[in-house]
């Protein structure tokens, strides 16, 4: 499985993700506190150039991650024609484009490794509060490790399913998909408690 | 100890597969991913705090920027769409799943069928419905109209939680956290 982190070297990349998650919060604040298509137009103006300058297939990948917006347009085009209302409808996207977009550029020039470490430094202060930063760190771990194995038996399972039914695979396959997690966490837990336990 | 951290990983995991697997038949004809079902799961089979700390960390992860999120989404982009309601609404509706669970100590695939109606999808849609009105700038009911397509298959995957919670139940009763 790929992380969203874009392979094409940019040099937002070599920004610290914590001054570009900073950043970021305050565009969006920014951005909510627009509310003329005008300013709107210009904001993403401005963003587009940024994301233009880091090459077509930086650029392409960006547009991409927007597509699940589609729907959202649609309606919102649809309810503002009938209301008559093309201004407040034309914000509205405008806005969300432009936050959705500038978001995700920041996902796609941060690695998953350098945001997982700010995300666990940003928990820190919660130690006080009974959060253990050894057991989330073990948590995620053991988490990105389990989803190929469980990817796997699903599969598996999948193959057990047609080789008996010929109708498409229903949601009989949750349950053992399920139980086997649960299974799983069992063992994972004795062979640590065995090793000296997790923390 | 040891078991409820790798019960929440685990999880975790499994809500991501849930999301990534190719979609399955809920009734024969009706493609549905069946990642909410993963977070109805969470609260039924482990109950209010791990199932709800089971969703924090699978949205942990997938906002440092895994795409996990059903569709291969993923990224801080979740969060500025106009499904950040639904997002912010995992880990309660999971949290809210498992207290019903907890509490209401009827036969468990009943108590876990409400529970995942009440916690997956009245909660959760609430929450998808108040984020939706906030991004689009709509009003709740116009904003509810949006989430009406879904109601069906919402109501759906309760029934299928509370049956899988109460195979679970009968092949590892020692094993199911919200009973314990």
């Amino acid at each position: 499985m790929l992380t969203l982190t874009s392979p094409v070297k940019t040099v937002a990349h070599s920004v610290p993700a914590g001054p570009k998650l900073a950043a970021l919060g305050l565009v969006t604040v920014i951005l909510f506190a627009m509310t003329t298509p005008l300013a709107l137009t210009m904001a993403l103006a401005i963003l587009s150039l940024v994301i233009a300058s880091c090459g077509s297939t930086f650029s392409m990948a960006l547009i991409r991650s927007l597509r699940p917006l589609w729907p959202f347009l649609v309606v919102l085009a649809l309810w503002h024609l009938w209301l008559g209302d093309l201004a407040g409808g034309a914000a509205t996207a405008l806005r969300m484009i432009t936050a959705v977009a500038a978001a995700s550029f920041v996902t796609m020039t941060t690695p998953l490794a350098e945001m997982l470490a700010l995300f666990q430094r940003l928990l820190s202060p919660l130690a006080r509060a009974g959060l253990n930063p050894k057991a989330l760190a073990l948590a995620l771990a053991l988490m990105i490790r389990f989803i190929p194995v469980m990817l796997d038996r699903f599969e598996i399972l999948s193959h057990a399913w047609r080789v008996r039914s010929p109708r498409r695979i229903g949601w009989h396959v949750v349950m053992p998909a399920t139980l086997a997690a649960l299974d799983d966490a069992t063992h994972v837990a004795e062979a640590l408690r065995a090793r000296g336990g997790a923390l | 100890m040891e078991k409820n951290l790798t019960q929440i990983a685990l999880f975790a995991a499994l809500i991501a597969i849930l999301g990534l697997v190719p979609k399955v038949d809920l009734i024969s004809g009706v493609p549905i991913t069946a990642q909410s079902l993963g977070i109805m799961l969470c609260g039924t089979v482990l109950g209010a705090r791990n199932g709800a700390l089971a969703v924090l960390l699978f949205l942990f992860v997938t906002i440092a920027g895994l795409p996990l999120l059903s569709g291969g989404r993923g990224g801080f982009g979740v969060l500025a769409g106009p499904s950040v309601g639904y997002i912010i609404g995992f880990p309660i509706a999971a949290y809210v799943t498992g207290a019903i669970v907890e509490f209401w100590r009827v036969n468990v695939g009943l108590s876990a069928t409400v529970a995942a109606f009440l916690g997956g999808f009245v909660v959760l849609n609430v929450l998808g419905v108040i984020g939706m009105s906030v991004m689009l700038d709509k009003t709740l009911p116009e904003a509810a109209l949006l989430a009406l397509p879904f109601a069906v298959g919402d109501t759906i995957k309760s029934v299928i939680a509370g049956l899988v919670t109460q195979a679970i139940a009968r092949a590892r009763p020692e094993a199911l956290l919200s009973r314990a």
